[in-house]
């Protein structure tokens, strides 16, 4: 994919050395790949291409492994955060990294989640949450907003019966294990900027041997949300936001 | 491998296995509270933080399997140990595990089912240790000990075999086996654990290209070429065999028990053989890859009798292995009921007597 500069070309935005530069699978206007990217480009700047191991998930980025080149396992669904634990505890001298969507996480890895922050493991889960199940076809998500149509709510999410979305980073942040805990947003430059920010501090947390971090990327997942790519970036900007403020909830970080 | 004989104790089942993952060189042991084996967790807990390993009580057993595959991932020596519904519970992770080929150990100190069934002994767990249990077609090998030695020894074997095989070993006893105490012989292992994993191991890219560890084979034909190579694996495992016999020279009724129902029959036998019966006892200790071809070798002079803890699992893999040369008999001792030797003598000699007739 990133071919040679020709001889009137200069690199102006090269692929980091930790991406393997394969073209991403996701659908068009997905966020996934600029979050990716964000992966790949911070584990670059700390120098962490050699000493990473990363524990995939199930939903869409089950192919991080494809798109980000290191070291990986694959977890079953939801249990991604138990697999790390176990590398960490392997490997202690070694950075540790999950990915898992919002159904992975939120719904079957609920229990998982909680535990490994709650122990403080000093790994780092990034957290794409598009409030849908994205690869099984859109159905309902713990953080599908009240009233989004899905394919398993076709009337629209309702309190009444299913309950309010869950705002993972909030919960996360008020454990006594956790160091870092972020929501972040992709849908701007200005965003993309702040999330890379926020994504280093909780790389920093773990080098730094502070405890669990957390980040959530809040992402667009306009196949699912039945909106073209750039309704759906403003849908995040304008809607997602109201549910899950993009914010700071928990930072002791050194 | 080298040995040395080490100290002598009396140790319960549980602990000698603890005992035996620790000669072993356990690095990571991860559980959740269960009876009738948590004397394991509380062993390990004390002991091997003591020697710098690591040891997580879980939150689950579907975390603790997890764990476990993430340590196995990094090429480490690791153990999980429940009883049967904690098992269930870790089925998800045993065949991913399989299906990622990573080395485990598994231990199930089974009681009585289905559901929350009892904390008595059991053997119900047979065919949810030799059929995978898990979803998939794989299979783990599956070791049945007998005495608090042997749980010992065969702990040891457990990680030896996981780690040639790349595959998850499950170590199957049952309460009677855990709750009983009875002189253990240690000895000094030197595990060679150093490169076992060199090659395959996460550990980061440095110096290499980056490796990857999964179960998922979406490409053409990529899934059937991964089974077909399983299915090999599981193949080869039948050099790993290995069974007990007794009194087996000249025997015309051959008793096919395992486990700690294998220990009372063997007492049922050598009570009838003192009083004339030729009786015989083929033991198997490992349950997969299953002795069929020795079993076969003796239906060809034996009445076959498969005594169980169970209404009749291992039964059908004797008589799988008997087939078109001769049937089992089968007596059952239902989980919840604590079989003794005398039990046995009766359906033994109704078997002999059988075979008497015959003649």
């Amino acid at each position: 994919m990133s071919g040679q500069p020709q001889a009137d070309e200069r690199v102006a935005f090269a692929l980091p050395r930790t991406m393997t530069g394969a073209s991403l699978h996701f659908c068009p206007g997905c966020h996934h790949g600029i979050i990716h990217r964000l992966v790949g480009e911070c584990l670059e700047k700390n120098n962490l291409g050699e000493s990473t191991i990363c524990v995939g998930s199930v939903g869409c980025s089950v192919f991080i492994y494809n798109y980000i080149d290191v070291d990986a396992v694959e977890a079953p669904h939801g249990r991604a955060p138990a697999v790390a634990t176990g590398v960490k505890r392997a490997r202690p001298d070694r950075f540790v990294f999950g990915y898992q969507g919002d159904g992975d996480l939120a719904a079957i890895g609920f229990s998982e989640i909680m535990h490994c922050a709650n122990r403080g493991e000093n790994v780092t889960i990034v957290f794409v949450n598009n409030t849908v199940f994205g690869m099984t076809g859109g159905q309902m998500a713990p953080t599908t907003l009240v009233g989004q149509r899905t394919t398993t709510s076709p009337g629209g999410r309702n309190m009444n019966t299913d309950g309010a979305p869950l705002n993972m980073s909030e919960l996360i942040a008020s454990l006594e294990g956790t160091a870092f805990s972020a929501r972040v947003a992709v849908n701007s430059i200005k965003n993309i900027k702040q999330g890379k920010k926020a994504l280093q501090k909780a790389y920093r947390a773990q080098s730094g041997e502070q405890g669990f971090s957390f980040i959530e990327f809040l992402s667009a997942c306009p196949t699912n949300w039945k909106m073209d790519p750039l309704q759906a970036n403003e849908h995040v900007g304008q809607t997602l936001v109201q549910r899950f403020p993009l914010g700071v909830f928990k930072d002791i970080v050194e | 491998m080298s040995s040395k004989p080490g100290p002598i104790s009396l140790t319960k089942g549980n602990e000698a296995i603890a005992k035996g993952a620790l000669a072993a060189g356990l690095h990571c042991y991860f559980a959740y509270p269960i009876t009738p084996q948590s004397d394991i967790p509380e062993y390990l807990s004390k002991h091997l933080v003591e020697r710098g390993g690591e040891f997580i009580q879980a939150e689950s057993e579907i975390a603790s399997v997890n764990m476990l595959l993430g340590a196995a991932a990094c090429g480490k020596r690791a153990m999980t140990s429940s009883s049967s519904p904690g098992i269930a519970l870790k089925q998800e992770g045993i065949s991913y595990m399989a299906g990622s080929e990573l080395p485990a150990v598994i231990v199930n100190i089974s009681r009585g089912g289905p559901g929350l069934g009892s904390i008595d002994p059991s053997q119900g767990d047979y065919y949810q240790a030799t059929r995978g249990g898990g979803h998939g077609d794989y299979r783990t090998l599956v070791l049945a000990p007998s005495t608090c030695q042997e749980a010992y020894d065969l702990t040891i074997r457990a990680f030896e075999l996981a780690f040639y095989h790349r595959n998850p070993v499950v170590i199957l006893g049952d309460a009677i086996l855990g709750q009983m105490k009875e002189p253990l012989k240690e000895w000094e292992y030197q595990p060679n654990t150093e490169r076992e994993a060199a090659d395959w191991a996460l550990s980061g890219a440095k110096d290499r290209p980056s490796r990857l560890i999964k179960s998922l084979y979406l490409a053409d034909e990529a899934l059937a070429g991964h089974n077909e190579r399983l299915q090999a694996k599981h193949e080869r495992m039948r050099q790993d065999l290995d069974w007990e016999e007794y009194a087996t020279e000249d025997s015309e009724v051959l008793v096919v028990a395992f486990g700690s129902v294998g220990r009372i029959a063997k007492s049922s036998v050598r009570k009838l053989r003192s009083q004339g019966y030729r009786v015989g006892l083929l033991r198997p200790i490992t349950l997969f890859p299953f002795p069929e071809e020795r079993i076969r070798e003796l239906a060809w002079s034996n009445r076959l009798i498969t005594i169980e803890n169970n209404t009749g699992q291992m039964v059908d893999d004797v008589r799988l292995a008997a087939r078109n040369v001769a049937d089992s008999a089968f007596f059952g001792v239902s989980p919840g009921r604590l079989p003794s030797p005398e039990d046995f003598l009766q359906p033994i000699l109704e078997v002999w007597e059988q075979e008497e007739a015959r003649k």
